[in-house]
């Protein structure tokens, strides 16, 4: 009893009102996505249970039971068994490979009756648990070579073992991690040039290889010349000649990779987002009426179950990874920005709350959620306005999907427990 | 360091949360572009064709109306043909039609219907009704179809057809946006000049369709929907029992039948021969007959009474004489001898009076009426005399619609020709360089005058009226009779003096009655007064014509008849004007011998025979015609057309229909005349 009153009292109610606020709207855009004028299905009606939006009714349900369950269990749980969670989900990235379904190309998924669990999801958030247990050791130090190593290690395994059940988008959000590792002191050298290798590559994919040799070129020289005197030795000029080089091997390569690595299908979704006409029928239809639903939504939009666009199935995956288009056609850019805020809103008072932690596992984790949120919310919404290639991965808390919903509120749920713990956790740093 | 990664990281946050705002903002606010995206994808808008306005005889006697017929349609999804030659036996389509037809159907859309097949009849219709359970995908949509109760008025009336791509565009031109390609119109006749009474407006339906194009119910409640506005019906002053009578007498004969009531003038029939049955041209067997019809020597395709070019022969001496008694350079009474005139005559020495010049129809006399015409001025020269005099019997004659337009309600209206000073001016290379000893044989109608068969039946309507005329037309009432164009209603004045009349209509009694007109086409009870001609063609026989008005007291009704190539008009057109006027004022034939003889009565191996003679290109024909199209210049589809229109097909618009295979449509040259040279 005792317990519980500190929890309630404690625990960040902000984050709770903002969660509460997206998984409640994210349902009412999965009724409205799958919203069929003819035949308007409602709660108490038979089959409504076998709809989207009746089954994501039953996984909210569920999670709720998951979120008191989180919140129950002693805080230093987390703390001990994060290797052993780890360990545990990435037996289950392997045995979904042997004993997985196959759905949609992807076989990743476990399949419990008419329900489909994805394992992929929740190593995510295994992962990060991981990051922080490993990152909480002390005298670990992300300047080491050996702690680079070890933490890459950690990350990499997961995603890899993810792309063997070909699920190429969920392996993508382990890249987040780095916003993690540059928080907890990865030199900056290496975001740096982690967005330099994606800049190049998107310039790679808009110009002709020898157009960005020239540019390479160009920028050197410049460099050289407005470089101050006394810098300009000859070990300097020949290191920036050095890299730029490196750039221009990249560049080769990435053309030669997207020519002869890459299949069809994925060479055509990159293709898509540098040309959005290219191949409307096919790959470009998605991102097309994707636009067209939320550019069709104006300023206030349609009005709930008024999207002509969604009614009428016109966006492809529209409650699971296309769900941003529901609220873009009937909610407007006022509907658009609410979303986005609510989303900036949990992002950065996540970051606040990770940095009032006292233990450092506490707050990597803390940090390891608001990069996998960002990430998902970077892509998702990304790609349905035609900024990011179009890569399935859900909205957070609002996508169509009990693996997603579930993995996400654990992610959550896990950290404000470790919050409304934070004064009896021990910094061990 | 710490504090500094931790802003590092929300300030990125941050800048990528304003990057979407502003895109979002950009999309949904600014550009506009998506909404018509959407508009486009969700929203179709379904045409609804009006109701084509009736057509009424002047009794009120319905001649044109819409028979319900059934466009088949098919759905390629779900369609499924097992056995395709069935198929194609039950519809009577080749095989290779079948495929061709649901491959167009399946590029146009693979889940929304298509037009297969076009206007299948009632009949038809039931025949393969039952069989329709074994082909899924296909169904049946009700359209209408133009029905013509009568054979004998195709011309007049003309058809409707798909709009060309040539019509669209002039349309478009003129600032017509109401077309769209497959829109039906009326191509020719009646259809054509009141197609926008006829036609109605169209109506349009807003629904929303998913996005396999299925459709979901009324756009915004209907509330942008427009029912469509049925056309106006036309009452025509045609009687359609003389119509059909006077066609069944002009079987097997080439030429023109034109009645107008003089007092109002109002077209009671208007024959074309050879004709054509115009239902054929408004259904699926379009094409094919078009092309029949296109190639037929005979060109049943041209409405002649108004487009045709003849020479008006002796009919145009009734004009000379009005003009020579109005300028009063003759008088009732003069007299003229054969002497000194070269040309040729049969009617035994002298007329002395203008009665016996036009009852014997006499040359020399009109040559010496026209003589004096050119030369009784006040000019010394004889070539401005010439000129002068020439310049006022132009303005005369104008007047009686010769070389003018009388503008009748009907497209391809020819102005014919009259000669005027400049044109003699440039055939002699200079003004002055002529006389009238150079042009004398307009004087009796030949040379370079040209008319058609609706002029001399509106020159026969100013004489019955002793003076005026009203514009012939073939509708009396829009809706209700006498609402039309005042110009309809105006009478008009052709300059000659109302005593003038007399002796000229005596001399047509005379002509009728005693003189160049056989002796059948007198009627016992009613005065018929006629005036034959003979048009000069250099090919084979003349054409035979005969203009008349009767009675001779208060006329009911006056007449032109043309036929081709049978010779002399008192022998040969003046007997079937005489039955038609019969059969208009009586309202029966009792000359039932005469009237099946003339039924059978065939002149068409003349008129081949003068047509494979004129075969060879003249030069003298291009001088004296001016080149007028004398029939709907209708552009056929090519396959560049067919591309078009699948391209289009990506759009959501009217789906794709049948594109009928056509040649290229052959102008009918025009009626061939030769300026008469003097002997
Ligand atoms: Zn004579």
């Amino acid at each position: 009893m005792k317990r519980e009153e500190q929890i309630s009292r404690n625990l960040d109610w902000v984050t709770v009102l903002i969660y509460i606020l997206c998984v409640v709207a994210g349902w009412l855009n999965i009724y409205a996505a799958i919203y069929n004028p003819e035949h308007p299905i409602w709660i108490f009606d038979d089959g409504f249970f076998d709809t989207n939006s009746g089954k994501q009714l039953i996984w909210i349900g569920t999670t709720v039971l998951l979120i008191i369950a989180i919140l129950v269990i002693d805080h230093r749980f987390y703390d001990t068994f994060a290797f052993p969670i780890y360990g545990f989900f990435l037996f289950m990235l392997l045995a979904v490979l042997v004993v997985g379904t196959e759905v949609k190309g992807s076989h990743s998924w476990f399949r419990i009756g008419s329900f489909q669990l994805q394992p992929a999801e929740f190593s995510k958030m295994a992962t990060c648990l991981a990051l922080a247990k490993y990152l909480s050791t002390p005298l670990t130090n992300l300047s080491r070579f050996k702690d680079q190593l070890n933490v890459a290690i950690i990350i990499a395994i997961p995603p890899i073992l993810i792309l063997a059940s070909n699920e190429t988008g969920v392996a993508l959000v382990f890249a987040s991690f780095l916003i993690l590792l540059y928080r907890e002191g990865l030199p900056g050298m290496y975001p740096a040039i982690f967005l330099a290798v994606v800049t190049l590559f998107i310039l790679s994919l808009i110009f002709e290889e020898w157009q960005i040799y020239i540019g390479l070129a160009v920028v050197s020289a410049l460099v050289v010349w407005a470089m101050p005197r006394y810098e300009r030795k000859t070990k300097n000029i020949l290191a920036i000649l050095g890299v730029a080089f490196c750039m221009g091997l990249f560049v080769t390569g990435v053309d030669w990779a997207i020519n002869n690595v890459l299949k069809e299908h994925q060479r055509n979704r990159i293709r898509v987002l540098v040309d959005p006409d290219f191949d409307r029928k096919k790959t470009g239809y998605n991102v097309r009426q994707a636009k067209i639903a939320i550019g069709s939504g104006g300023l206030l939009g349609k009005g709930y179950l008024q999207g002509t666009q969604t009614k009428f199935d016109f966006v492809p995956e529209q409650s699971t990874d296309f769900i941003f288009c529901t609220v873009g056609e009937e909610f407007g850019f006022a509907g658009s920005l609410t979303v986005v805020g609510l989303f900036i809103g949990l992002m950065l008072r996540l970051i606040y709350l990770a940095d009032r932690q006292k233990s450092r596992f506490a707050r990597v984790y803390g940090y390891g959620v608001v990069s996998i949120i960002f990430f998902h919310f970077l892509v998702n919404i990304g790609m349905t306005i035609g900024l990011m290639p179009v890569i399935g991965i859900p909205l957070p808390f609002f996508s169509y999907g009990g693996s997603s919903l579930w993995s996400f509120s654990i992610l959550l749920f896990i950290f404000l427990k470790l919050d409304a713990h934070r004064s009896q956790m021990l910094s061990r740093w | 360091m710490d504090e500094i990664r931790k802003r590092f990281i929300q300030g990125f946050i941050i800048l990528i949360a304003i990057l979407y705002i502003g895109r979002l903002f950009y999309l949904q606010v600014i550009d506009e572009t998506y909404k018509l995206d959407a508009q486009n994808n969700a929203i179709r808008k379904i045409v609804q064709v009006p109701f084509r306005g009736l057509i009424y005889d002047r009794n009120k006697k319905l001649i044109v109306y819409n028979t319900p017929v059934y466009d088949l349609y098919i759905t390629p999804k779900k369609a499924h043909v097992q056995d395709t030659l069935k198929f194609c036996r039950l519809f009577d389509i080749t095989r290779s039609e079948f495929d061709s037809l649901t491959h167009l159907a399946r590029i146009y859309s693979p889940v929304r219907p298509s037009l297969f097949l076009r206007q299948l009849s009632k009949e038809e219709y039931a025949r393969v009704q039952d069989a329709m359970v074994d082909y899924p995908g296909f169904s049946f949509q009700i359209s209408s179809l133009r029905t013509y109760q009568s054979k004998g008025m195709a011309n007049a009336l003309g058809y409707v057809g798909e709009i060309s791509p040539e019509r669209l565009l002039k349309e478009q031109e003129k600032g017509n946006e109401y077309y769209r390609q497959g829109d039906y119109v009326g191509v020719t006749g009646l259809e054509r000049f009141y197609e926008d009474e006829l036609r109605g407006q169209r109506g349009e339906k807003y629904v929303m369709v998913n996005s396999r194009g299925v459709e979901k119910g009324p756009f915004k409640n209907g509330e942008f929907d427009r029912e469509p506005v049925a056309g106006k019906n036309l009452i025509s002053s045609v009687d359609i029992a003389l119509q059909d009578f006077a066609d069944s007498l002009m079987q097997h004969k080439v030429g023109s039948v034109v009645a107008i009531e003089p007092s109002s003038g109002e077209i009671l029939a208007m024959v074309s021969a050879p004709t054509y049955d115009p239902s054929k041209l408004s259904g699926r067997t379009f094409s094919k007959y078009f092309q029949t019809l296109n190639l037929d020597p005979l060109h049943p395709l041209i409405n002649r009474p108004p487009s045709a070019y003849y020479r008006p022969g002796s009919t145009f001496k009734l004009i000379q004489a009005l003009i020579g008694l109005q300028l009063g350079v003759i008088s009732p009474s003069t007299g003229f001898g054969h002497a000194g005139v070269p040309m040729k005559c049969h009617c035994g020495g002298t007329s002395s009076s203008i009665q016996l010049g036009i009852k014997n129809s006499c040359n020399p006399y009109f040559y010496n009426v026209f003589k004096r015409i050119i030369y009784n001025n006040k000019e010394q020269n004889l070539f401005k005399k010439s000129a002068v005099g020439l310049q006022r019997w132009n303005d005369m004659a104008s007047k009686f619609g010769i070389g003018q337009e009388l503008g009748i309600d009907l497209p391809n209206e020819t102005k014919g020709k009259l000669p005027s000073v400049e044109y003699y001016d440039k055939v002699y290379k200079g003004p002055l360089r002529w006389k009238f000893s150079n042009i004398y044989s307009v004087g009796i109608g030949e040379g370079e005058i040209v008319i058609n068969p609706l002029k001399m039946a509106n020159v026969a309507a100013i004489i019955a009226n002793r003076g005026w005329y009203v514009r012939p037309h073939l509708v009396k009432g829009i809706n209700e009779a006498g609402n039309i164009d005042n110009k309809y209603k105006e009478h008009i004045s052709v300059g000659i003096d109302r005593r003038h009349f007399e002796p000229v209509i005596e001399g047509m009694v005379g002509a009728v009655n005693a003189g160049t007109v056989a002796a059948e086409a007198r009627l016992s009870d009613i005065q018929i007064c006629g005036k034959t001609g003979t048009s000069q063609n250099k090919h084979g026989q003349d054409h035979a014509i005969f203009i008349a008005f009767a009675p001779r007291e208060n006329p009911k009704i006056a007449i032109a008849v043309f036929i081709e190539n049978a010779g002399f008009g008192g022998t040969h057109s003046a007997p079937i004007a005489s039955l038609c006027i019969e059969k208009y004022l009586k309202g029966k034939v009792e000359r039932k011998a005469m009237e099946t003889r003339w039924m059978n009565k065939s002149y068409l191996a003349n008129v081949l025979s003068a047509k494979s003679a004129s075969a060879k290109p003249n030069k003298e024909v291009k001088a004296t015609v001016e080149k007028d199209s004398t029939i709907e210049d209708y552009q056929l589809r090519n396959l560049k057309e067919e591309l078009f229109k699948l391209d289009q097909a990506n759009k959501p618009k009217a789906p794709i229909f049948k594109i009928p295979m056509q040649p290229q449509a052959v102008l009918p040259k025009n009626q061939k005349i030769v300026p008469k040279k003097t002997h």
